[in-house]
């Protein structure tokens, strides 16, 4: 029934996987990174002695999945689309017995997940256990609330990535509109840190602005599976916040479908 | 024409009219796409006015960091993305080196022009676009100092104009730095972007809120916060809890400098070590 799809996300995900020493030095990259936030958000909890929305040890959670799925979320595009967008590739890929939507969608599948593939595990690994060996166990990435909050937590993460995908999928889309496109493109990197909580988590900012907040897909690629880990959403919600990111990811596909059948009629190729 | 003379490397006065044909260039050309050069620039501003957001939803939150307000946060903020994008704009050649000259091999081109490499990667481009962010930087300083009840002397504006120049330099040397390594490395290492932006990040904050090994990491190896923290306290005249004279944060920023003459001497070394990967 899924027909070529899984093999063409395999063959991607493998040649992603190449890039191992890229992946290194983005691992130092986020840890120093994940440094400089922990060490600004003490300084922000240790001056005030109200209660606030979430705890230090919540934040942490928040800082270090953070940090692990960084690449996960939906803020650049892939290149190779791109260029075969730009350069009129695309044409070739309109021949093709395939669904174009299916096509990109499982490549881009394997172009999110394969660099998060390589990044998560040793950040997990180093801040969950390393950290508390080297003394800094105040900084360390605390363990999930619970075995079950730890398992939706997984499950989670897989609506994190089909919503990061399908957002990913209409930032392609909007390629084919090349330069305003590539300008909607430009804003993303500083849209979809804030919208889905990497900036600072979303509970963190005003209360007037929470029901905002609260109604935007970008919240299901960070926020809430981060909050379920740390069991600030505890189990016995969990079940409408999964719900929220599939519906939000059916709004995504179905919209991003519409863009491409538009897009596909005012597609011009270029090159002869 | 002084440009076509012979055997000579040129005066400095040529080469800052060469710089300045060269950066004239590189502006004519960037506006010959402006709406691509609209977009770009308007995203870098979003992109920091999002930064800028985030500040402000942590002090609604938690009221203030330590001693600090929000608006001394916002000067500091200010400062640094004031000099971080101009220096982004100034040093591009030096960011892409790796990428575009010492992998490709184009780098042996420049080598056998009779002019200084610097002077060439200085005038590669000129990037334009970064006045999104820049603006972003400025409003934000502006805003900080019309809050700040500051005490404003003839000493302490030419204090500011000397932060903010020697800011520029300080990153300008780091991207010296990033393309340095490059001549062993062959790519820019991702790495660096955690001294350029991660310090741009760092910088926006009070460095007495760091830890120790951080704080003199970022004032004696890398001097961040001799070009931001150090001197804003004389500025805004507040009592540094780590316990510097008045005399050293008014002296700080001349650190700045001597990291960059740092980085033109390691940028010669490399120069010498450099091997072409061109055929």
């Amino acid at each position: 029934m899924l027909g070529p799809y899984p093999a063409i996300i395999a063959v991607r995900f493998k040649m992603l996987l190449q890039y191992r020493a890229a992946a290194w030095a983005g691992f130092s990259t986020q840890l120093f990174w994940g440094f400089i936030k922990v060490m600004v958000f003490a300084a922000f909890f240790a001056s005030s002695s109200l209660a606030q929305p979430m705890t230090f040890a919540q934040v942490l959670v928040y800082i270090w999945l953070g940090q692990a799925l960084l690449a996960l979320l939906p803020w650049n595009v892939d290149q190779e689309i791109a260029e075969q967008i730009r350069g009129g590739g695309v044409a070739y890929e309109l021949l093709r017995p395939l669904d174009l939507y299916s096509y990109w969608f499982a490549r881009t599948l394997a172009f999110r997940a394969a660099p998060t593939a390589l990044r998560m595990l040793p950040m997990v690994v180093f801040t969950l256990l390393v950290l508390p060996l080297i003394g800094l166990e105040e900084w360390a990435l605390p363990p999930p609330e619970s075995l079950a909050s730890g398992a939706w937590f997984l499950v989670s993460v897989l609506g994190m990535l089909a919503l990061s995908t399908a957002f990913t999928m209409i930032m392609h889309i909007c390629l084919m509109w090349t330069i305003s496109g590539e300008g909607i493109n430009r804003m993303m990197p500083g849209i979809v840190p804030v919208f889905s909580g990497l900036i600072i988590p979303l509970p963190l900012f005003p209360d007037w602005l929470q029901p905002i907040l609260y109604w935007q897909p970008f919240r299901g690629m960070a926020d809430v599976p981060f909050r379920i880990y740390s069991g600030h959403i505890p189990v016995t919600e969990v079940l409408p916040e999964i719900l929220n990111q599939w519906l939000w990811f059916g709004v995504l596909v179905g919209f991003g479908y519409w863009l491409l059948n538009r897009a596909r009629r005012n597609l011009v190729i270029q090159g002869g | 024409m002084p440009l076509l003379r012979k055997g000579r490397r040129g005066t400095v006065a040529e080469s800052l009219w060469l710089y300045g044909r060269l950066v004239s260039q590189s502006i004519r050309a960037q506006l010959q796409y402006r709406l691509s050069f609209t977009l770009t620039a308007f995203g870098g501003f979003v992109t920091s006015v999002v930064e800028a957001v985030g500040i402000w939803a942590l002090f609604e939150r938690f009221g203030s960091l330590g001693q600090w307000t929000l608006p001394q946060v916002a000067f500091l903020y200010g400062l640094v993305n004031c000099a971080f994008p101009i220096s982004e704009a100034l040093a591009r050649g030096f960011d892409v080196f790796g990428k575009e000259f010492v992998k490709t091999g184009n780098f042996d081109r420049l080598l056998l022009r009779p002019r200084s490499t610097v002077l060439q990667l200085a005038g590669h481009e000129f990037q334009l676009q970064r006045i999104g962010r820049l603006s972003q930087g400025l409003a934000v300083l502006a805003w900080a100092i019309w809050m700040l009840d500051i005490d404003w002397n003839i000493g302490k504006v030419l204090l500011l104009l000397f932060t903010l120049i020697s800011g520029v330099v300080f990153f300008y040397a780091l991207f010296i730095f990033q393309a340095t390594i490059s001549f062993w490395t062959t790519e820019s290492l991702e790495m660096m972007n955690t001294l350029t932006y991660g310090g741009v990040e760092t910088a926006q904050y009070p460095l007495a809120i760091y830890r120790g090994w951080f704080r003199g990491f970022f004032t004696y190896v890398v001097p961040l916060g001799c070009i931001s923290y150090f001197p804003s306290l004389a500025i805004l005249g507040i009592a540094d809890p780590l316990g510097s004279s008045l005399i050293f944060q008014v002296c700080a920023p001349l650190a700045g400098y001597g990291f960059f003459a740092v980085a033109l001497l390691g940028w010669s070394l490399g120069i010498r070590h450099y091997t072409s990967t061109g055929s």
